[in-house]
């Protein structure tokens, strides 16, 4: 297959960028998507040019580093998947394929397709943990009984990698999604319920701070997560906000 | 407290609270409308009783149009920042792909509103304060019916009303559900709260839109 690709180059996170044009022929269609990009810098190198900065790591979906926007979607236009799980067969010979790192404020770009995410970080450090003193005599988690659907909506917040695809969807550069599947992950167990009220305090105050935006419900980022993160969490972080308020 | 005030979630739920409020008043406004269709009497008498109950006057009138103002003004404040998270903007972006049209475009649909509010003040709110408290003008329970009718005389006005109903259903199709999980509410009853606000958004700017186009086919005749 012959590609056109539209890709994003920046320098440094000081400088400006532009997208630059590339076409690069012999591209297998069961090439994943970063393995087309290694062969991009291969020819980059051999021809003397800076090859493109992107990130990766596991190259097996689960651990969201891999963060580009593929023609105006986060991890390009499948479903359910990062962008090592994409595949060239996802795209026909003679396809322009536009390439850029995510888009928001809290996310300024390092260099070419790499974005600073330790905001992510940030907001994680504010509250997304639960304290327990290790005293030596530690209770067997399995101990506690929790019930099974409160389980399962905790694991399933849980699965979050932290990719920010939900940003990078939004029309907004919102991080609820984000922020809310870490506060249901403990709200909804009962080691978490100690620290609840604080949590979801101190890591919306953190989400705010990092200049995210505001949710305004379209779901974008619902449709575009890899893990299938639910709104559902967005709503419970918003109750969990609201009664924490309250209670002051 | 503070943080109720001034955070993103907050400013969520005014959102959503100032518009369920004007969604209650919408249903309000809507039924007194329908009845100058089908009961011209009871119209003027509604109408008069809006205009001249002091609760109504002096409480939920003032109540009513500081919520228009607070929905709009923190509409307006919340697309401003969420412009600016953006930072630089995508050479490529399918908003579609992910979500609704109007979704996307609810600051679009406001804005329109918007317009047609400060037409519609003019012509109903201007013109009864006028009539009230600059010229003085004693009560007369029996003026309603025929002012309403004559509004709607003119075709722009009438074709301005019912486009404007248009992009209120827009509105409502996104807002009115989406007031409810920014109050923290997504659960087993989600699914008849779409399906509700996916029949109010039709339903109710269907209805205005009839009772302007009826009201311009059917002028009165002396």
């Amino acid at each position: 297959m012959k590609i056109y690709l539209k890709i994003w180059r920046q320098k440094s996170a000081a400088t400006k960028g532009s997208m630059v044009q590339y076409t690069l022929d012999g591209v297998e269609s069961d090439m994943s998507f970063l393995e087309m990009l290694d062969v991009l810098n291969e020819d980059l190198i051999n021809k003397g040019e800076e090859p493109v900065e992107f990130d990766h790591d596991c190259r097996e979906g689960i651990c969201g580093t891999c963060s580009l926007m593929i023609n105006g979607r986060p991890h390009g236009p499948d479903s359910r998947i990062t962008v090592c799980q994409l595949h060239m067969r996802s795209f026909s010979d003679g396809d322009t394929i536009v390439i850029e790192p995510w888009r928001a404020k809290a996310f300024p770009v390092i260099k070419d397709l790499i974005v600073d995410r330790t905001a992510f970080d940030r907001i994680q450090q504010a509250g997304g943990y639960i304290s327990v003193n290790t005293s030596g005599r530690p209770v067997d988690a399995n101990a506690i009984p929790i019930e099974k659907d409160a389980a399962d909506a905790s694991f399933n917040a849980a699965t979050c990698i932290g990719c920010g695809a939900c940003v990078a969807a939004c029309k907004n550069a919102s991080a609820m999604l984000f922020t809310s599947a870490k506060v249901s992950q403990f709200a909804l167990l009962p080691q978490g319920q100690v620290e609840a009220a604080d949590r979801v305090l101190n890591m919306v105050r953190q989400m705010d701070l990092e200049g995210f935006g505001n949710c305004t419900n379209t779901g974008a980022c619902e449709v575009e997560c890899p893990k299938g993160i639910s709104l559902e969490n967005i709503a419970r972080m918003n109750r969990e906000y609201l009664a924490a308020s309250v209670k002051g | 407290m503070s943080g109720l005030i001034t955070s993103s979630l907050a400013r969520k739920v005014v959102m959503a609270l100032s518009g369920l409020f004007l969604v209650i008043f919408l249903v309000l406004h809507v039924s007194i409308n329908l009845a100058s269709v089908i009961s011209p009497d009871f119209f003027n008498e509604a109408s008069h009783f809006m205009g001249y109950n002091p609760i109504v006057q002096y409480a939920m009138q003032p109540i009513l149009i500081i919520g228009v103002i607070v929905h709009f003004v923190m509409g307006f404040v919340l697309e401003a920042k969420n412009r600016s998270a953006r930072g630089i903007s995508y050479a490529k972006y399918q908003g579609s792909a992910n979500a609704s049209w109007v979704s996307r475009n609810m600051i679009y649909s406001g804005l329109v509103i918007l317009a047609f509010l400060g037409l519609h003040f003019y012509d109903f709110w201007v013109h009864e304060m006028t009539y009230k408290y600059i010229e003085a003008n004693p009560e007369d329970p029996t003026r309603y019916y025929a002012e309403t009718v004559e509004k709607f005389a003119p075709f722009w006005r009438t074709i301005i009303y019912v486009v404007s109903f248009g992009l209120l259903g827009l509105h409502l199709w996104h807002g009115f559900q989406s007031s409810f999980q920014s109050m923290g509410v997504n659960n087993k009853y989600t699914p008849a709260i779409k399906k509700f606000t996916k029949l109010f958004a039709v339903v109710v700017p269907l209805i205005f839109a009839f009772i302007a186009l009826y009201h311009h086919l059917n002028p009165i005749t002396h």
